[in-house]
Parts: C-alpha cells; structure tokens; sequence
C-alpha cells in the first residue's frame, strides 16, 4: 500500500483487455423509441455496441418475501424504459478506454420523455414500474398497538415532528472497478471485481447469465473502499461478465467519478413524521412513526429495496425506553439511483430523531438535556432489556458512556469555549445511541430476504513450517483484517500474529461466505476464525500430548510452543509438531490424515455496540458557515481485539457523518437531473472540514461471541449526523433554532439568523 | 492517422522514450505504458489528488497533466520513496500513525506530503492540515495523516538544523 505496490482491480496487468463503455440515460424517466449503434460499430477498434436485446434481456431481481413488497427487476441494460438519469442502456467494447467512449459518443437513443417521480408525492402521478401502482415498492407496518394513540392523547406533551435526510453516497476514492475474463482451461468466468461480497457476485452473475456458480470465480483483490456501495451486485459487473463470456476477450470497466456519483447507489434519503408524548418528567410514554424511503428505481441485488426501511422501523428507539411504539415504513421508487446499504443504513436517522425529540422536550419541560437522556435511558440493571420493537438487548453501557462523555466534555473545557464572546456562535451537541452489529441468521431471517445472510465460516490451516493460513469468507478492504483475525487466530494457537496470513475475497479459495458490511467481519468472520483456531489449537495439544507423554488437558500453547503445564522446560516447539504430523507420521501411534486444519463457523444473533458522541462546533453569524471544531467519542464495542483499528474506524465514520450533516448531499432538478456529478459539486470533506476526534473505549464483553468483541464499523457515522445537528441548534439556542434536516447549509443557517424561525429544506422527498 | 509523439520521461531516475496519443494523460502513461501503477486515479477531475506525483519536485495531478507535457522533465511517484525494502521514513509514519484504511489515497497523500516536506513545510499541525486538505481520503477521517506528516516534518527539520549546526 505504501510502496505503490498494492493490487486494485484496475493495477491488474492485462495488456490486451478490452474495455468497457456505458451509453447511459440522459434523462429521468421515459420510454425507448429506438437505438443507434451503427456509427459507433464503425469506429475502429470497437469489437461490439451491446445492447439489452443482444444478451437476451437479463436481469437482476431481488426479493423480500413479504406481501407488503413488490418483486422488481433490475435490467442489466435497459429496455423499454429508462428510470433513471445515468440508467446504462447501451455497453460499447473498444481496444482501449479512450475508443470505447469516443464510440459511446456516437450511439443514440430516441427517448420518449415523461415527467419523473422525484419523491412520495408525485410517486403515483406515473408509477416508475407498472408492478406498483402507488409507487410504493415496500409497506411495513410494524408493531401496531391499539393504545398508543390513547397514550398519546393523554400525554402532558406530545410533539409532532417532521425529519429529512438528503441522498448521500458513499462515494470510496476507488470507484467501482471489475475485470472480467473467460478461461477454457477451467470453463469457468474469472470476475476481478472491486466488492465486498465475492460470494454474492458470483450468484448474481450466475442467476444472470444463467450458469453454474462454479462456472463464475469472484476475486476481490485490494478493495479501496465500500462503505456499503460494494455490497450490492452492479448491474455494469454483470455487463462485463456476460460480455466476457460471450466474445471471449478480457474486458474491463473502470467507473469513473462521475458514474459514481450519478449512476452508482445512493442512499439515506429518508424523511421521518414522528409523534411522540412525553410525560411531565420527560420520559416517553410512545412514539409513532411514519417513515418514507426514498429507494430509488430499483430495489438493489440481492438484499433489495427493503433494507433501510426495515432498519428504520424496526431499531428507531435506540437505546431508550419508549413506552408504546409503532411504526409504518414504506419504500417509494423514484427515477434516481437505486440504494444500497451505505454506511449506518438508517440509524443515522433514527438516531437523529430520537436525540432531537429529547432535546425538544428537555426544552419544552425545562429539563437539562443530559438529564432527560438519564430518565430515558435503559438503565444496567433492565439488561437483557426487551423492548416494545421485540428486540431483547444484551448488557451495555449506555448510561456509563454518557455520563463519562459529560464528564470528558466537560474537562476538556467545552463549556467555557461555548460561552465564546469572540463573536462566533459555538454549540455543544450530545448523543447517545447503539449500534445493531454482526447480523446473524435468526436476526436477519425476520427480514424475510429471499437470500437471508448472517452466518460465516473459517478454515484454517498449519503447514509442515508452522506458519498459518486463515480464509475468511468475509472480505475486508481497509478494516484491518489482516491484522486482527492474525491476532485472533495467534493468540488461540500460542504462536506470533506475523506467522498467521489471511486469505480472503476469492470464491474459488472460501467456500462461501457473506462478505464484509454491516460490522458484520471481527465478531461473525473472526469468531469463526477462532472456532477453527481452537480446533486446531486442540489437534496441536493432541499431539503434543503424545510427544511429551501427557495427556492433551496438559498441554498449554504459549511463545510457540506446545508445553507441559506448570513444566515449562517439558515443551516441544509448534513448529516441530507440523514437521511431524506432515513428514513423520509414522512416528505418531495414528495417522494423523486430516493434517492440522481446521474449519469453524459462527452465527451470533447480532449484538449492541453503543456509543456517546459529542460535537462542538463555530458558526459565523455573518456567513452562516459552521465548522466541527472538535469532536469526541466513547465507545463501547465489547472487547477491543485492536485499539488502533477501532479508533481508525470510528474517526473515519465520524468523518462520513460530519459530510452528512454540512456538505454532501446528490440534489436533483426538477427535471430529474442530476446537479452533483464531481467532487466540485459533491463535497466530500477534506482535512480542513474534519476536526481531531478524541476516542475513549469502555469495554461490556459481550457475551454472544467468541472473541468477547461486537462490531463497530458503523458507529462513527450513526452517531456524528445527530451530534452535529444538536450542536447547530445549542449554537443558535436564541434564536429558538429548529433544525431538523440534514445537510444543514449555510444558506439554512443564515435564515435562523435573519428570521429566527425553523427552517425546513424545500428540495425534497 | 493518430497523433502520436516521441517523448523522453525520466521516472524515479529512470529514463524511458514512448511513442504518446496527443490525449493520453499523464497518469495512464504512467500505469498503463511503464507499469507504474501505484498512481491511482479516484475522480479524473483533478480533485481528489489520489493521482499526484512530483513533476520537476512540484505536486501535479496525473490525471490533468498529458503525458506529452511531461517530455524532457523528471517525475516522481510513489514506487521512488522506499530505498529498496527499507520504507521512507514518510512511509514509516504512515504505517505508524494509522494514516491509511484501504490505501486507495495513500499514494497520492504521499506525494503531496513528500513536495511539502522537501520545500521545509512546517512542523505546525494547522498548517500541515491546510496542505492535506488538497488531497481526499474516504477512510481515514484525516487524522493519522496529519499526524504523520507533522511528525516527520518536525523530524526533518531536526535534521535539516543539525546538518546546519
């Protein structure tokens, strides 16, 4: 990585590959009248101009097998219509990039315009797929109670509120990247492709293509950033593979930054109508809520459409005790991207939600903000705590973390800089959330996928050296795995992390296995990798026991060596054990045919991490620009495997949620256009917008797992959208300030200033 | 015909001569002619710096630069910081301070910093925070980069003042 020697998909050599080309919708919405390839076909170098008809109108489809979710396909190229601005409709194969797209230059598409759905709205003036009418492509209502509206109604307050979050994008700094090729040695697909789900790839090529799954091998090689937006199968990676498959050539397709932008997955464009009642001490006595999606034009393969409303619906009271809870979520298409799972999936909003209801009736009871949170908060002694959403949540430190993130707030000064007099507004924001982590199977079947993740497996092997190779099905790409599961599989089997090297991200080397999203990798990838190890761990003591003439039970491993416990110098080296069991087997009274391998596999229900956020951020009245000046965090994510990982992982996720709260946001014209196509309109944060963040750990090993750890990828981008807004609203605290959407701009700002009302973004869903 | 040039690139002190398309920038020159493929390009717009190299010292974007500019001058990238198997001491403290996940930006923060570092750049976190800010990084949330550069810095200008002394 530092040396510029890394692998990315596009540092492959292939001197002779192709490359591919995407003629993509111009316009939002409408019907195909016609397509024009010749001229394109006579530029030299073109090999072929691919339209839908040419490959046999396949397709991606998604399913979640609710009655209240309508099934949708997603062409791999479209035909018939186009729903979306940057929608691929025609793939051109050329010698070189550059041929490819002076062709796609020449291709043209006759598109019969219509009006474009942009939001709930207008979802039914002309339904963006026949199959749903109203436009609604998913409608849960969850967790009816009959009482909560007579809850409600007797509540000494009860707010009714409206919160928005604009369309982000994940936008990794390598965009999405695939290299695809058809071997006759192994009659068998070879898909190089920038993913964090392999597996799901190569399912989603072959139910596409229609061939075996052992006829597609997915490597992911060094992956530069997901975030969630490589987590769903793109319909361009299938373009290249059926292409490859069909004229036998090396094909890439490199997506460029504006592709990425306008045309990749996109996500959090969410808008929340809450009713909550509060009693006159400030505890919730229910929350209603009404929550709408905005998906996109299709639900993405292969954990569809319905992601972040189930998210929504189903975790939206957080960390607090609701009383009453209901909640209906629906997915609206739209004729924009299609969503994928980007970091946080809707717990930035929920969080948001519920940290603004508690600072709205702190203010409305006068009750400080830091004691409401108390009144509400599970407290140690209600764990395993069952909520009014069905889920049962296992010990954290919720209360700890937020009085400790006080404490530190307060010690490092923040009040005293928020007091200011230099003329700058400064606010101070606390939250306090947790984070759902390491879905397994019986957490994620209640979703009802059709394709239903959760579990992981392991497999690990000693050679005749000692050294260790781990395969995970998980598929890191800058989390650190490397480094972690060698530590955890190590430690297991008494012998230093620099001797265990993990394999990951190639189908054909790992059975199967889930990917990496949904700080899902240490806890299920790595609890795995611990199974495995102690099998393994297990097997070594086995035969050490019979080298030293002890029982196994005696044998302890430490500093690479099996050893008699309490009889240090009764010992043989690890190394000496793999010699003898793959050379000298003869010496040993069995055969010891299945070598020193191991597989493991582990599927924990899914566990909260929980975190408290703080964030003071400078407005300038003058300007309206306000700046995170510094930000801290108190983690909980059970056992720290790692501390400079998770730091790393939080201060990254922090990042991703400041971007949230004040800069990126994809905006649409009326016409459906897209108006962020660079990083000159999408405003991704540089060092400058980023303060330093604090990180301070409480440990609750967790007791689901086999490590002691939960996830925590997440986090930093769950709980910074909230934190922040909070800390805009103390900053304008006189100014009676209600901001309750996100990105807040500094054109919103000025308008608190001047009028001194709320504001509400105009743009949206 | 194609409009195609002779030209001599001198690339991490190596000299090389290429037959160059008018339009073939810089950076694809680099990857794709001579292999050099730790130059990395994340947007094509000269945004987010993942593509910088040292053209004559200074930092450039390779993705706005053609390779036909870059005839007869003296390049820089990331495959010339280590001194064989033994990491710059930039490197170094990248890999000390956390300052890269994916490694995607590493390259083009590297050389940026590299640029910094050789005019003397300042040991003052602000300010180093004011010259990253050139670059993108999606992981890392800036601040093991930061602390990187500024350590280094400092370090370097130790050096620089012991060598004076």
């Amino acid at each position: 990585m530092l040396r510029g020697a890394a692998t990315f998909v596009e540092d492959i050599p292939r001197p002779h590959a192709h490359h591919l080309a995407f003629v993509r919708s111009p316009v939002a919405a409408g019907r195909i009248a016609g397509i024009g390839t010749e001229d394109a076909r006579a530029v030299p170098g073109v090999l072929a101009v691919v339209t839908a008809a040419d490959l046999g109108h396949p397709s991606l489809t998604a399913v979640l097998e609710r009655d209240e979710f309508v099934p949708t396909s997603m062409p791999l190229l479209a035909h018939d219509r186009v729903r979306y601005a940057g929608e691929p409709v025609v793939a051109v194969v050329a010698e070189s990039r550059y041929v490819a797209e002076d062709a796609a230059e020449r291709v043209w598409c006759d598109i019969e315009e219509c009006d474009p759905v942009l939001s709930l709205a207008d979802a039914a003036s002309t339904p963006v797929h026949p199959e749903a009418p109203d436009g609604v492509l998913v409608d849960l209502q969850m967790f009816a109670d009959d009482l909560l509206d007579e809850s409600l109604a007797r509540a000494p307050l009860v707010l009714e509120e409206t919160f928005r979050s604009g369309r982000v994008t994940a936008a990794p700094m390598e965009a999405r990247a695939c290299l695809a090729e058809w071997r006759d040695r192994d009659e068998q697909l070879v898909l190089h492709c920038s993913t964090q789900v392999p597996h799901q790839v190569r399912t989603g090529v072959a139910q596409a293509l229609g061939i075996a799954e052992r006829q597609v091998r997915v490597v992911a090689p060094d992956v530069g950033g997901g975030f969630g937006l490589k987590c769903v199968v793109g319909r361009e990676e299938v373009v290249a593979a059926a292409v490859a498959a069909r004229w036998r050539v090396p094909v890439r397709w490199t997506e460029d930054r504006q592709e990425n932008l306008t045309a990749a997955f996109h996500g959090h464009e969410q808008e929340y109508r809450v009713r909550a009642g509060f009693d006159a001490e400030g505890r919730f006595v229910g929350v209603d809520a009404d929550i709408v999606c905005s998906v996109g034009a299709y639900s993405a393969y292969p954990f569809s459409c319905g992601v972040e409303p189930l998210m929504a619906a189903t975790e939206l009271p957080g960390v607090y005790k609701v009383g009453r809870y209901a909640a209906r979520a629906r997915g609206v298409a739209t004729n924009k991207p299609p969503t994928a799972p980007y970091r946080g999936v809707s717990r930035p909003q929920i969080v948001l939600v519920m940290e603004r209801l508690l600072d709205k009736a702190a203010r409305r009871l006068g009750i400080d903000r830091v004691e409401i949170r108390r009144r509400n908060t599970i407290a140690p002694h209600e764990f395993p705590y069952t909520g009014p959403n069905g889920i049962t949540y296992e010990p954290g430190s919720y209360l700890e973390a937020l009085e400790r993130c006080v404490r530190e707030v307060t010690d490092a000064g923040w009040w005293e800089r928020r007091a200011g007099g230099d003329g700058l507004r400064r606010g101070i924001g606390l939250v306090n959330f947790s984070e759902r982590t390491a879905y397994g199977t019986a957490t994620m079947g209640l979703r009802r996928m059709q394709m239903t993740p959760g579990f992981d497996v392991s497999h690990v092997r000693m050679d005749a050296s000692g050294d260790v190779v781990v395969t995970s099905g998980t598929c890191g790409h800058g989390q650190g795995h490397e480094t972690t599961f060698a530590q955890i599989v190590a430690d297991r089997l008494g012998i230093r992390p620099e001797r265990v090297k993990l394999r990951q991200g190639d189908t054909d080397l790992v059975s199967f296995g889930w990917g990496t999203w949904g700080s899902r990798s240490l806890v299920i990838g790595g609890g795995a990798a611990a199974v495995a190890a102690r099998t393994l761990a297990g097997r070594l003591k086995a035969i050490a026991g019979e080298l030293l003439e002890v029982g196994p039970g005696d044998i302890e491993l430490a500093d690479g060596y099996a050893r008699v416990r309490g009889v240090p110098e009764a010992r043989v080296a690890v190394e000496e054990i793999a010699a003898t069991v793959h050379f000298r087997s003869h010496t040993l009274s069995r055969h010891h045919d299945q070598l020193l391998e191991a597989r493991g596999a582990a599927d924990p229900p899914g566990m909260f991490s929980n975190a408290a956020h703080a964030a003071l951020v400078e407005v300038d009245p003058g300007t309206g620009d306000a700046r995170v000046v510094d930000y801290l965090v108190v983690e909980d994510c059970g056992v720290v495997v790692n501390p400079t990982v998770v730091d790393g992982q939080v201060r990254g996720g922090v990042a991703q949620g400041i971007a949230a709260a004040l800069y990126e946001e994809l905006t649409y014209s009326p016409e459906g256009q897209p108006l962020a196509g660079t990083f000159m309109d999408y405003l991704v944060p540089t060092a400058s917008e980023i303060p330093p963040v604090a990180v301070h750990h409480l440990q609750t090993p967790c007791e689901l797992t086999e490590t002691g750890a939960k996830g925590m990828g997440e986090g930093g981008t769950i709980g910074a959208p909230a934190a922040v807004l909070a800390a805009l609203n103390d900053a304008l605290r006189d100014c009676e300030a209600d901001l309750d959407h996100i990105p807040v701009r500094p054109a919103d700002i000025l308008r608190v200033l001047t009028t001194g009302t709320r504001t509400e973004r105009e743009d949206t869903a | 015909m194609k409009d195609q040039h002779l030209v001599t690139l001198t690339v991490n002190g190596r000299e090389h001569e290429l037959v160059l398309e008018s339009r073939r920038t810089l950076a694809d020159t680099l990857r794709q002619e001579l292999g050099l493929t730790g130059t990395h390009l994340g947007c094509e717009h000269g945004i987010c710096g993942a593509c910088t190299v040292l053209l004559d010292g200074e930092p450039v974007r390779a993705c706005l630069v053609f390779g036909v500019q870059a005839d007869g001058r003296e390049i820089r990238t990331v495959e010339g910081l280590a001194d064989g198997d033994e990491l710059n001491d930039l490197q170094q403290a990248f890999s000390r301070h956390h300052g890269l996940q994916c490694g995607f930006c590493t390259p083009g923060f590297l050389m940026l910093a590299e640029a910094y570092l050789a005019g003397g750049g300042s040991a003052d976190p602000g300010e180093v925070r004011e010259v990253v800010s050139a670059n993108l990084c999606r992981c890392t949330g800036y601040q093991g980069i930061v602390e990187a550069v500024t350590e280094v810095a400092a370090r370097r200008r130790e050096q620089a003042a012991k060598a004076h002394d």
